[in-house]
């Protein structure tokens, strides 16, 4: 596998094609937040809903680079129907090994294993966590818009 | 002469002979000399400026005094129409600040959409304070600057004309000297951002007649950090400094305080020493490859480098007759953060985003762009490279499916 195919792996441009709670909705119940990154101009938005302490559902909405774009549907897929904590500790390992930081190997992160090779493009890690970012703003409770 | 050979030597960073750098409109390479020179500053002669009566000191008043005289020589302006200041931003911002006292309200700032952000965000935040009006010249179907166009917006309400010289995303050469006869006609003060042209062609205030210009040293071999507000001297003496401290003073006391003549008047604290002296140098440097030569250089490879994109399916150019070495385009299908990385793989550096100018993104209707700019040491060998890399880029996300 050469460096390029390594970092854009086929689940992650599969995600991108066929995006995965695609499109937000109208619902006061959700919890939103965007997210623009001003030097690149990606852009997203997560929406969850939160009840009982489980993470219901997730929707996203946004426009950047295939990176961006389906990183945010794979984290819909990933993170749906856990548990708010463990949903923020998976969210929590994953930036950990995008960023090349130690994480919880034992964590199942299924297709969102596939953004292992951007730890070797330094200047890409910020596309692959902007949408794990905001989720995890979701998660505070607190609507920013 | 040709620049074609030779020149790539002369800079450090391309010591390695793989790197394509296509992306100087951010910020050009520095030659050995310019290093050397700033060097010495710190070797031999660090010392401050204006203040010690010892002999380091005086060298190195020397050498700065010279740099304000090189810097003034180039453009045509003279010394003390030469102000050192931290880059073209913090010029432009100057310029914002120093009139903002002259601004009534109802009063109308002409700007455009192809400003780079450090010319048109001092001038909205002027209009939201003073209560003025920020009008946009409408750009032609191209995105151009057309003389019509600002005649058609001026007013006699017209305070302040804001436009840059040459686009940082177009490429595109503004009619400054007309534009700026005119809004002197309707007594208006004009603010040019010359950040991408001074680098690349001969300019002369004298015959813009501009009533300030500004650009930034590192676009053109010199450090970064650094760059020049020209002013008219009348001006420089009419208006209040915007910042005080020490060099800018005349006479301190308790309550009140006279200002030094310009430029000193407009300049605060311990100067950028090592960079003014290592700004002369690239200067020095670009005269004498020849600013013409250079140009030329420069306007034959972007029509080489047209040619090649044209000729490749799936690219969209979006500044096809621009002025200056600057091409603004996409691959169509594929996010050009995406395309750059696979440039990035075969060691092409090039820039990819808004270029911070998101007006122009916005007349555009892309959220970003790739973007190509060549200086004089790039070459046609250059070019092949990032056609040969965007092929690659092409291919391999149409075989991903994109
Ligand atoms: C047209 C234009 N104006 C202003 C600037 C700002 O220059 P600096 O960042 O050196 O202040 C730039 C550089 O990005 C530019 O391209």
């Amino acid at each position: 596998m050469n460096r390029m195919e390594n970092l854009y792996r086929q689940i992650i441009m599969e995600h991108y094609k066929n995006p995965r709670n695609k499109g937000l909705v109208d619902d006061e119940r959700y919890n939103k937040s965007h997210i623009r990154n001003p030097s690149c101009g990606d852009d997203v938005t997560i929406q969850t809903l939160v009840e009982g302490g489980e993470v219901k559902d997730i929707r996203h909405e946004g426009s950047g680079c295939s990176i961006c774009c389906s990183s945010a549907s794979v984290l819909s897929a990933l993170l749906k129907r856990r548990p708010v904590e463990e949903a923020q500790y998976i969210s929590t390992q994953y930036v950990n090994m995008v960023s090349g930081q130690s994480y919880d190997t034992d964590v199942e992160l299924e297709d969102a294993e596939a953004y292992q090779g951007v730890k070797q493009f330094p200047a890409r890690i910020k596309c692959a966590t902007i949408a794990w970012q905001a989720f995890e703003d979701t998660l505070g409770g607190d609507d920013d818009e | 002469m040709d620049l074609d050979f030779d020149i790539r030597a002369d800079f450090p960073v391309l010591d390695d002979e793989t790197l394509v750098y296509l992306d100087t409109a951010a910020t050009s390479l520095t030659p050995h000399r310019v290093l050397h020179k700033m060097n010495d500053y710190y070797r031999k002669y660090s010392a401050n400026v204006h203040r010690g009566v010892y002999r380091l000191s005086h060298e190195a008043t020397e050498l700065y005094n010279d740099a304000r005289r090189t810097v003034a020589r180039l453009i045509n302006a003279e010394e003390d129409e030469v102000v050192f200041t931290r880059g073209a931003s913090n010029a432009l911002n100057m310029v914002a600040r120093m009139l903002a006292p002259y601004i009534q309200e109802g009063d109308e700032i002409i700007t455009s959409e192809l400003e780079h952000h450090s010319h048109f965000l001092p001038w909205q935040r002027i209009a939201k304070e003073r209560g003025a009006k920020l009008i946009f010249v409408p750009l032609d179907q191209n995105g151009r600057i057309q003389l019509q166009a600002f005649k058609n917006v001026l007013s006699p309400r017209t305070r302040v004309v804001a436009l840059t010289h040459v686009s940082n995303v177009m490429g595109y050469l503004t009619p400054i000297e007309k534009i700026t006869e005119l809004a002197h006609a309707h007594g208006a003060y004009v603010s040019v951002d010359a950040a991408q042209s001074v680098p690349h062609m001969e300019v002369d205030v004298k015959r813009i007649d501009c009533d300030f210009l500004a650009f930034s040293a590192h676009k053109m071999l010199g450090p970064t950090g650094f760059g020049i507000l020209y002013g008219k001297r009348k001006h420089l003496d009419a208006f209040e400094p915007v910042e005080f401290g020490g060099d800018m003073v005349g006479i301190a006391e308790k309550d009140t305080l006279t200002y030094q003549k310009p430029p000193l008047k407009f300049e605060t604290g311990t100067p950028p020493i090592a960079e003014a002296i290592g700004f002369a140098e690239a200067i020095d440097y670009l005269e004498e490859k020849g600013l013409e030569t250079i140009r030329e250089h420069e306007k034959r490879l972007a029509e080489y480098a047209h040619k090649a994109l044209s000729g490749l399916e799936d690219v969209v150019i979006y500044n096809k007759d621009a002025d200056a070495g600057i091409i603004t385009f996409n691959l169509k299908g594929v996010h050009p953060h995406d395309v750059v990385t696979v440039l990035d793989d075969d060691n092409i550096a090039l820039r990819a985003g808004h270029h911070c100018a998101q007006l122009v993104m916005q007349w555009l209707s892309v959220a970003a762009t790739l973007r190509a700019s060549f200086y004089l040491y790039n070459t046609r060998d250059d070019i092949d490279r990032l056609i040969e890399s965007l092929k690659r880029a092409r291919d391999f996300f149409k075989d991903a499916g994109l």
